[in-house]
């Protein structure tokens, strides 16, 4: 049994969430603490994305409890605007705003949502982009980017609101194998430095090496939950084993 | 590139002689096509040479100059009419010195008109010396305006707003006051002529806009009252001619108003076409939005933006670009309809050709010039809008990605 502590940054209490008649999520209970990292993977259609999109409430859930850093998610609009500005999230698809230049595209948010000034936004936006390690990119459009450049610049747009946690869909899926690498270091790094990470992936590499814990989702439930150590040398249930020996 | 790799420079332009060889002469067959092509348009532009400078008679459409530009606005007041005039040269000048580019190109095209306007071998009768003064002010103020555009520090956002400025202004200056005595009140019946025309076009252009706009954004809004009266205006407005609408603004509307509200002529024929207008570029600005991938939507709202930031900074910039050739053929096609306005007694471009040609006997079986003239007028303003969309089209880098 997970006790509620001030260190809990994420409190899902059995979620259920149905489109129409079919019941994607069937009872999510999951605790995370401040600076865990957690990766979800599991099968195509199992839930993992539909899982994560509710804690930013991309999707709503019908029964169950979301509380993230003590705020609880329900169709009151002030909070759901206080929980994105405090969750990041990077998708497969990046979804960066073409018709803005890098450097626009990290800012926007910080202008608009934070009331930053400008001057500030793009201290900041600049740092972030060393950070990722394409300052030199800043004055470009997204499609002049190659798609390792375009994740890397979704991270820092993400990172500009400060988030306190990180959603990660699938980052590296969209990516040619030679592009991977760049991503998953700009993640290692975030990981390092202490950020919260929900991260949706089959880098089974990565997830040796970061992930506190690790979680396999089938059918819209946690099957198993455990360090990468227990999941890859000692998974108990069948299912996983069966799925660790395919992707792996 | 890596180092050692020979540079390979692109291959030699073809000389004329291989060019003409390779494109016009490659088969006996094309070479055929060639010869008949080059036949025909030597005697279509032998036919068309003689007609325009031997046969035709111009004299309906030079003595009419004055007609043709402004209608029957009083010749006392004409100076707002150039006042005006000025005004947008000026103002095309310092957007062309701002800008750059083509809007210079514009700024450039509109000037060199004005001079050749001026120095039109026509006689002196209909088109006066102090005409031809005017005239020449215009290249005048284009430079001077230019050279405040590159020399002053104005910010690329007021210009938008002067030239909406000067659209009001131009209204003011058109219409006048009741009891101003500098600028007395000239009644709309007496607008006319392509001042009149443009007038239509622009009010109908600036106005749609907006409304098309919100119309799109309502018809997709998640209020159920919005969306269903967005969409019952749409399909109505675009289910009906334009003539109709005309008529009904025109002749119905009034009989609906209490007796002492007179709306304005004009202003009910403006009204019918911005009507009009709005409910196809809402239709044009909804095909945008819905290029727009749902992914946008997310990552704007995982950002925290509100939905009405994501609309303006987010959906709104990427939709209208997708959709502007389509607003720019719209707007062509605007217009060209202000010629409709002739039905319910304005006195646009069109109707005064109509009335010239009424005007005097001899010229009755000139409509040909007459006509020739006005579709001449047309064509160069529709053109010119086409060249304008494609350079903003390629501006933006559509057709790029
Ligand atoms: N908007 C929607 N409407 C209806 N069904 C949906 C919707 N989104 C997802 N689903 C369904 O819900 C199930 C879970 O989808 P989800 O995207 O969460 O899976 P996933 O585990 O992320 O899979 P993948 O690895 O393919 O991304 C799938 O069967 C999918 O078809
Ligand atoms: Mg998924």
């Amino acid at each position: 049994m997970q006790a509620q502590g001030a260190d809990d940054i994420i409190i899902c209490r059995d979620v259920h969430k149905w489109f129409d008649n079919f019941h994607v999520l069937r009872g999510i209970t999951l605790t995370v603490k401040r600076s865990e990292v957690v990766v979800i993977f599991g099968p195509s259609g199992s839930g993992k994305s539909t899982f994560i999109r509710t804690i930013n409430r991309l999707e709503d859930h019908q029964r169950g409890d979301i509380i993230v850093d003590g705020i609880e998610l329900t169709n009151d609009v002030r909070n759901i605007e206080a929980i994105r500005a405090e969750v990041g999230m990077v998708f497969q698809q990046f979804n960066l705003f073409p018709h803005l230049k890098v450097i626009d595209n990290i800012t926007l948010a910080p202008i608009w949502v934070r009331k930053w000034p400008k001057a500030k936004a793009e201290k900041l936006a600049m740092e972030l982009l060393e950070r990722v390690g394409i300052p030199e990119q800043a004055h470009k459009y997204p499609g002049q980017l190659s798609g390792g450049q375009q994740q890397r610049v979704a991270i820092a747009r993400a990172l500009a609101m400060q988030p306190k946690i990180m959603l990660f869909d699938e980052p590296t899926s969209a990516l040619d194998p030679e592009m991977i690498k760049e991503v998953l270091d700009v993640m290692k790094e975030l990981a390092r430095s202490g950020m919260t990470m929900l991260v949706v992936t089959h880098e089974m590499g990565f997830a040796r090496e970061v992930a506190d814990r690790m979680i396999f989702f089938d059918q819209g439930r946690i099957v198993e939950q455990g360090t990468p150590q227990e999941i890859f040398t000692a998974p108990k249930e069948e299912r996983t084993k069966l799925f660790l020996s395919q992707i792996l | 590139m890596s180092v050692g790799e020979t540079v390979i420079g692109p291959p030699a332009r073809p000389t004329p002689a291989q060019w003409v060889r390779k494109n016009l002469f490659s088969s006996p067959f094309n070479s055929a096509l060639t010869v008949i092509s080059v036949l025909v348009i030597v005697l279509a532009a032998r036919g068309i040479g003689r007609w325009v400078f031997v046969t035709a008679d111009w004299s309906p459409v030079v003595q009419s100059l004055r007609l043709f530009a402004v209608g029957p606005y009083p010749a006392e007041q004409l100076w707002r009419i150039w006042f005006i005039v000025y005004m947008v040269s000026f103002l095309m000048g310092v957007s062309g010195g701002r800008f750059g580019g083509t809007v210079r190109t514009f700024a450039v095209a509109l000037a060199v008109a004005f001079g050749v306007l001026a120095v039109l071998p026509i006689s002196p009768d209909y088109l006066p010396l102090d005409t031809r003064l005017r005239l020449l002010l215009n290249p005048v103020m284009a430079v001077a305006g230019y050279v405040v555009g590159r020399r002053a520090p104005i910010q690329a956002r007021w210009l938008p707003l002067a030239w909406l400025s000067s659209f009001a202004l131009t209204i003011v200056m058109l219409g006048g006051f009741r009891n101003v005595a500098l600028l007395p009140y000239v009644e709309s019946g007496k607008w006319g002529g392509l001042t009149l025309t443009f007038l239509l076009a622009l009010v109908g252009i600036v106005a749609s806009f907006p409304i098309g706009v919100l119309l799109a954004l309502g018809r997709q809004s998640n209020l159920p009252v919005v969306k269903a009266l967005c969409i019952v205006f749409i399909e109505v407005v675009r289910g009906v001619p334009l003539v109709t609408i005309l008529f009904m603004v025109s002749i119905i509307l009034p009989l609906f108003l209490p007796d002492n509200i007179r709306i304005d002529r004009v202003l009910r024929a403006m009204l019918g076409m911005t009507l009009f207008a709005a409910a196809y570029m809402a239709e044009n600005v909804r095909g945008g939005l819905q290029s727009i991938p749902r992914g946008q939507y997310e990552a704007a709202k995982a950002l925290g933006l509100t939905g009405f930031q994501t609309t303006l900074l987010i959906v709104l910039p990427q939709a209208l670009r997708v959709v502007i050739p389509a607003i720019v053929g719209q707007f062509i096609a605007l217009f060209m309809d202000t010629t409709l306005a002739i039905i319910v007694g304005l006195l646009e471009l069109l109707a005064v050709g109509r009335a010239v040609l009424n005007s005097n006997p001899a010229w009755l079986f000139r409509d040909m010039e007459v006509y020739l003239f006005i579709a001449l007028i047309f064509w160069i303003f529709t053109f010119s809008m086409s060249f304008a969309s494609r350079r903003v089209e390629a501006a933006v880098g559509l057709g790029k990605r």
